[in-house]
């Protein structure tokens, strides 16, 4: 069994969002960076349990970025796999990322490719459906528990209001969401083993990028709150209906 | 040349996301000078002559149950075929749980730049650009689609229905459907709730609630007002209410018109899920709670005693008993 995990890094989810030059980029001056909690979280875990239950399996990471995501490809090895690839590569467009992690997928024939649920940065939940396309491949989203039974897996995923547990033969592509795994914590052995796994980096396959990023924005600021005495509630049911005409 | 809208439905019903999906395509092809139309997959019941009130002339049907169900692969070649059929230049989803699934993949199979989670139309006087939700509604991207072929997936509850009078043409592309690979042995669906993405109001409970006993309140408040209920994270790890509740940045982003927090503390986690909901009124017994200063409205009191009073004033304004 052959499992690759897609993994990103994040602005800390308490990072102050702010852009510069123009409002053209992302200000990263003093942000904290993390893995993507769902790639970290819930991906990497699962993908690490099936390891343990089966330790022949290979299990691989990816990531598209420069070497700053460094830092962070060794915390993702500190929770488990053997060893991640890097392409060196700095885009937005998830055309772009999704055809560099196609084409390592190629190469590897893996069975399994893992990715979050989304980007907690860009949101796209893209990344995994065009890799799914690009390797025509079954692709499961949104995914809340996964089982293997063989060359078979067991799905779980959110529908519109509630769930369905799907059947799906190998290989398939599954974005993982809450339910699929538990957080975990990496422990000295893991932090220690990291150091030594390989982290390959390979140049990036050329692709012309579909969208670009022109501009960002800020929220407008909300005009500040109104109170309503916690004795008289009837008052809040008034706004709603007569000023705020919501109710 | 046209603007494809797909519409999305789920037993039997078109959903109010395709509506607003629809109206937003059909400006869009207003914009771009062209005409719209709609892209139905799979069988329904809604009559849809009738879908012609939110702006398309007309609505093509491929009629196999095989795409009621949600595999992307399938669906994709089929979507593909389509676009090509209706020379479509701009395809249109609703970027709900389908939408996800699908646009991605065609994006990838048409080479067709994809904006996911569009908030606003597309400005189109340098290129084709569109406004989108990042870093978790903190903030809005700009992005420009540089393809021949543009897909846009729309946030739900973003665009508002517009309707007008007019009827569609019906017409069946005839295009060949491969056999699904994902199979379905079961589904749980929570009938009778109100789907949390698609609602125009929640109510939320957090920690503040003490337990999932007290609960009832919750509920039969967002009974009354036709609402959904949520509720933040630590509530769900600890499975005071289902997973599928828990909104927030690690989990569903909604974007009501009205949403009721009671008893949350408004993290900035928690906020990432619900911050481009347009009014919110928070009820919470701390004064410093930061959730007071991302409301519009606010109540400083217990819940305990301040919701029953809520439920009662809405009962006298609603007429029940
Ligand atoms: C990476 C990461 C991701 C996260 N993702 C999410 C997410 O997606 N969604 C999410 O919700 N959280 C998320 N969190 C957790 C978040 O940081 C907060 O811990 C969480 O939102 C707090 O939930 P709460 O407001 O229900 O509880 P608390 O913070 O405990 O707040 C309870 C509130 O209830 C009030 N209260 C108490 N008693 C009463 C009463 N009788 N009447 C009225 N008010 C009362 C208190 O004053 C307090 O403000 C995440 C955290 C991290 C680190
Ligand atoms: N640069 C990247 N390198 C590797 N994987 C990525 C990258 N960006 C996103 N992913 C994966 O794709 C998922 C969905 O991302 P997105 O489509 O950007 O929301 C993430 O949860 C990751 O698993």
């Amino acid at each position: 069994m052959k499992i690759l995990v897609c993994i990103s890094k994040t602005p800390d989810t308490t990072a102050k969002i702010a852009f510069k030059d123009n409002n053209t980029k992302f200000a990263s001056e003093g942000v904290q960076w993390i893995l993507n909690p769902y790639d970290e979280w819930y991906a990497l875990v699962r993908a690490i349990e099936l390891k343990e239950k089966d330790p022949s399996t290979i299990l691989h990471l990816i990531t598209v970025a420069t070497a700053d995501a460094d830092p962070i490809i060794r915390k993702a090895l500190a929770l488990g796999g053997d060893e991640a690839i890097r392409v060196n590569a700095d885009s937005h467009d998830s055309y772009f990322i999704a055809s560099q992690i196609a084409e390592v997928a190629k190469q590897g024939a893996y069975d399994i490719i893992f990715t979050g649920k989304e980007t907690i940065d860009y949101n796209g939940s893209s990344i995994g459906g065009m890799v799914a396309g690009l390797l025509d491949v079954s692709y499961i989203s949104l995914a809340t528990k996964f089982e293997l039974n063989g060359l078979t897996a067991t799905v779980t995923r959110e529908i519109e209001g509630g769930e369905e547990t799907d059947e799906v033969a190998l290989p398939v592509v599954v974005s993982c969401q809450k339910g699929v795994a538990e957080q975990r914590i990496p422990n000295m052995k893991g932090i220690m083993g990291a150091r030594t796994k390989p982290l390959k980096v390979v140049e990036p396959t050329s692709v012309d990028a579909l969208t670009s990023i022109v501009s960002f924005e800020l929220p407008p600021a909300k005009a500040g709150v109104k109170l309503i005495p916690a004795d008289n509630p009837a008052e809040l049911v008034r706004l709603l209906h007569e000023e705020a005409k919501l109710i | 040349m046209s603007v494809l809208i797909v519409i999305d439905h789920s037993d039997g019903h078109i959903k109010k996301s395709s509506f607003e999906a629809l109206s937003y395509g059909a400006k869009v092809a207003e914009i771009i000078g062209t005409t719209a139309e709609g892209i139905l997959l799979g069988t329904v019941s809604d009559d849809l002559a009738s879908i012609g009130k939110y702006g398309v002339k007309k609505i093509n049907r491929v009629n196999n149950e095989s795409l009621n169900h949600l595999d992307s692969q399938i669906i994709t070649d089929v979507l593909a075929e389509a676009v090509n059929q209706t020379n479509a230049k701009v395809v249109v989803f609703s970027n709900n749980i389908t939408g996800k699934a699908v646009a991605p993949r065609l994006s990838a199979k048409l080479k067709a730049g994809l904006v996911a989670g569009a908030i606003a139309l597309p400005e189109t006087a340098n290129g084709f650009v569109v406004k989108k939700t990042v870093f978790s509604g903190k903030a809005f991207a700009n992005v420009a689609i540089n393809t021949d072929i543009k897909i846009i997936s729309l946030n739900p509850n973003s665009y508002h229905v517009a309707e007008t009078d007019g009827t569609a043409e019906v017409a069946v592309l005839n295009i060949n459907v491969g056999s699904p690979k994902i199979k379905t042995v079961s589904t749980a669906k929570a009938s009778g709730e109100v789907s949390l993405t698609e609602a125009e109001i929640v109510v939320s409970g957090g920690r503040g609630l003490k337990g999932p006993e007290n609960w009832g309140m919750v509920e039969e408040l967002a009974k009354l007002l036709g609402a959904a209920t949520a509720c933040s994270r630590p509530v769900a790890d600890a499975h005071w209410r289902p997973h599928h509740e828990h909104v927030g940045q690690t989990g569903i982003a909604i974007a009501p018109n009205l949403y009721i927090a009671i008893g949350i503390s408004g993290a900035i986690q928690h906020l990432a899920g619900v911050n481009r909901s347009k009014t919110i009124v928070v009820i919470n017994k701390d004064p410093e709670a930061p959730f007071f200063k991302a409301a519009d409205y606010g109540i400083v009191g217990d819940a305990f005693e301040v919701v029953p009073k809520v439920i009662e004033a809405v009962k006298k304004l609603k007429g029940v008993n």
